[in-house]
């Protein structure tokens, strides 16, 4: 039992990085029917951006004395990346995807594979191929309640995403650009008629999005200790099998989706083997695209002609 | 008056694979081993992308995991290829006519896994509208690559190496890649100008509207998408008999750009196009082997710029006997 608790919280708190991934591809996906394949590496990017900056403010220096990096710094670095990742993410759309908006479905596809093939490689070029161990930005505590081993990482991974999450909500619901958004999405002409500046809308998804992946890469390093250049490929695919599960363009149908990846996926590793944890993202996209395409929260969407 | 087309048609057979044959001979006895190589690595790559192109070009289903099923093809024509020998061998001799059957069965039936695993992963992706293909196959590329990484008895990540110490048989020459290359694309061409081509024409230029005149598009991106697999495990095999042994790591999503990259150059949608896009990809890649690691960022901006200037790529849809064909401009008045 003890066993199975702590299998579900190591899978929520993996899970909360999927969501926040996801909820970039959905947005994009709902805006611009983009699978947006570059999301993946943009993740990747703000592990390394974070990583950087750590360093910069001298995290090894406090490893080294086995004294705690002040939060302070660590909310710097969280922002940093997190703003350089939006200033990424809305330089793609506006270099890469803004020309070929129009263009027949499959030109913005190939263009996104170009543009994730592309950082990922100058990522191996620049970081260098090996993985890398992310530094110790939250100094880690453990506890234990009956058996179940917590550490502070975990609590902090599952409280930060959670936070972000609650303010895209927000965001999207409360504030007039998140309206723009939601009409954005529903029909881009009428919204574009009723004077929402669409290109302005697009490029503050883009920018969200990137953001919250940014922080889902520091997420991951804390969480996973490794990073390298290759890692938004698999977790990238992974994050969006979430947005699929849980609804393509359905925002709380990505969180949910997220968490029952990282569920599935910790619960695969646990009990059947490690070997097959990545395998079985897979097999429920294929579960879901046979079953329920919508995904869990979608909704039927008629072509109209 | 049908037998003297057929004639015809089986003279020209003949006659192409007696060219073939001779090419052999002069290639053998004139060219160096490491452009023998690129020569074999064209030939193959002209089939991966022609194999590619007809689903992605032809039919508009984008599929960006066609390295999982070059590995399928590639393990199944390596395994049954060991097994088989005996066999074969036992029966027909260890001569030339041994070795040929044994390879031809062994690359079938790698063809035929493929052209399973292709079906397996089409149906439930075909189904929906969507680029749905574009990130099934892409995972499929991943989790093919992690299962023959853990398969034992393929060797896991050492790779397969058959039962002999000295590796798999050398069966890949010159004659048998460039015989399955001109089939591959004698085969494509044939459905692509049949009816059935233009209904699957149709499908990637108006799916809805190609729904309405009562094509059945499920099945017919099933089934290019599965001949499409098929295909490329033949590539696969072909791949695996050249060198020595396979690994998991020759599969690489790497692999899977390389073979996007012939097609969009070429031109989505047009044989000769992939014709040409397989032949630059295997010379460039030769040409860049000192400086690997700026290859793919090379692509990548090859891809993008593509897609920015030109979409449709050098040939676009068209064919280059389009350019030969000169129609005189008919007037109707």
């Amino acid at each position: 039992m003890t066993e199975l608790i702590q299998q579900i919280i190591n899978g929520l708190s993996l899970g909360s990085i999927y969501a926040l991934i996801a909820l970039g591809y959905t947005m994009v996906y709902g805006i611009l029917r983009l699978i947006n394949f570059a999301h993946g590496e943009v993740f990747m990017v703000g592990a390394y951006v974070g990583f950087y900056t750590a360093h910069a403010f001298g995290v090894e220096g406090y490893e080294a004395a086995g004294a705690a990096f002040p939060l302070v710094l660590a909310g710097v670095v969280l922002v940093a990346s997190m703003t350089a990742c939006a200033v990424l993410g809305s330089t793609i759309e506006f270099l890469a995807y803004r020309p070929v908006r129009s263009a027949p479905r499959l030109t913005p596809l190939i263009t996104a594979i170009g543009v994730s093939l592309f950082l990922q490689n100058v990522g191996l070029l620049v970081f260098g191929p090996e993985p890398r161990r992310y530094p110790a930005i939250l100094r880690e505590v453990r506890f234990e309640i009956g058996g179940v081993i917590l550490t502070n990482i975990k609590l902090a991974i599952f409280a930060i995403a959670l936070v972000l999450m609650i303010g895209l909500h927000l965001f999207v619901q409360r504030t007039w650009t998140g309206r723009a958004m939601r009409a954005v999405s529903i029909n881009l002409d009428a919204a574009r008629l009723m004077g929402i500046d669409t290109n302005r809308t697009i490029r503050s998804t883009f920018a969200i999005g990137s953001a919250l992946a940014a922080a889902a890469g520091i997420l991951f390093g804390l969480d996973q200790i490794m990073i390298t250049p290759v890692m938004g490929v698999l977790t990238g695919l992974k994050a969006f099998v979430a947005a699929v599960l849980g609804g393509i363009g359905n925002i709380p149908g990505a969180v949910l989706g997220g968490f029952l990846i990282g569920l599935a996926e910790q619960l695969t590793a646990g009990y059947v083997s490690p070997d097959y944890r990545d395998a079985i993202t897979f097999v429920i996209l294929i579960a879901i695209l046979l079953l329920k395409p919508e995904g869990l929260l979608g909704v039927v969407r008629q072509e109209k002609v | 008056m049908r037998s003297p087309r057929w004639a015809l048609r089986l003279v020209v057979a003949a006659a192409a694979f007696a060219g073939l044959f001779g090419l052999e001979l002069v290639l053998e006895a004139f060219v160096i081993e490491y452009v023998q190589r690129i020569v074999l690595l064209a030939g193959i790559n002209v089939i991966l992308a022609v194999a590619l192109n007809l689903i992605n070009g032809t039919t508009g289903q984008f599929s960006i995991g066609h390295a999982g099923f070059m590995a399928v093809g590639a393990y199944g024509a390596a395994f049954f290829g060991t097994q088989l020998r005996p066999i074969v061998e036992g029966a027909l001799g260890a001569g030339a006519l041994g070795q040929a059957v044994t390879f031809n069965l062994a690359l079938v039936i790698g063809a035929l896994l493929a052209a399973g695993a292709g079906l397996v992963v089409g149906v439930p992706s075909l189904r929906l509208r969507g680029d749905y293909l574009a990130v099934v196959t892409l995972g499929f590329g991943e989790i093919i690559r992690i299962l023959f990484n853990n398969a034992e008895f393929l060797g896991a990540a050492t790779g397969y190496f058959g039962d002999d110490p000295a590796g798999l048989p050398a069966y890949t020459t010159f004659f048998w890649v460039y015989a399955w290359a001109l089939a591959t694309v004698v085969a494509v061409a044939n459905l692509t100008f049949s009816q059935t081509g233009r209904s699957l024409i149709a499908i990637r230029e108006d799916e809805i509207a190609a729904e309405a005149m009562a094509t059945p598009t499920t099945r017919l991106k099933v089934l290019a998408f599965t001949l499409s697999a098929g295909a490329a495990g033949i590539g696969g095999g072909l791949f695996a008999h050249m060198q020595a042994g396979i690994r998991p790591e020759d599969f690489r999503f790497e692999k899977s750009i390389d073979m996007l990259v012939m097609i969009i150059l070429g031109g989505l949608g047009s044989i000769s196009g992939a014709v040409i896009g397989g032949i630059f990809v295997a010379v460039t890649l030769e040409l860049m082997r000192g400086f690997q690691e700026y290859r793919l960022v090379l692509y990548a901006l090859l891809l993008v710029s593509i897609m920015l200037l030109r979409p449709q790529g050098l040939l676009g849809s068209r064919e280059l006997t389009a350019f030969l064909r000169r129609k005189p401009v008919q007037r109707l008045h």
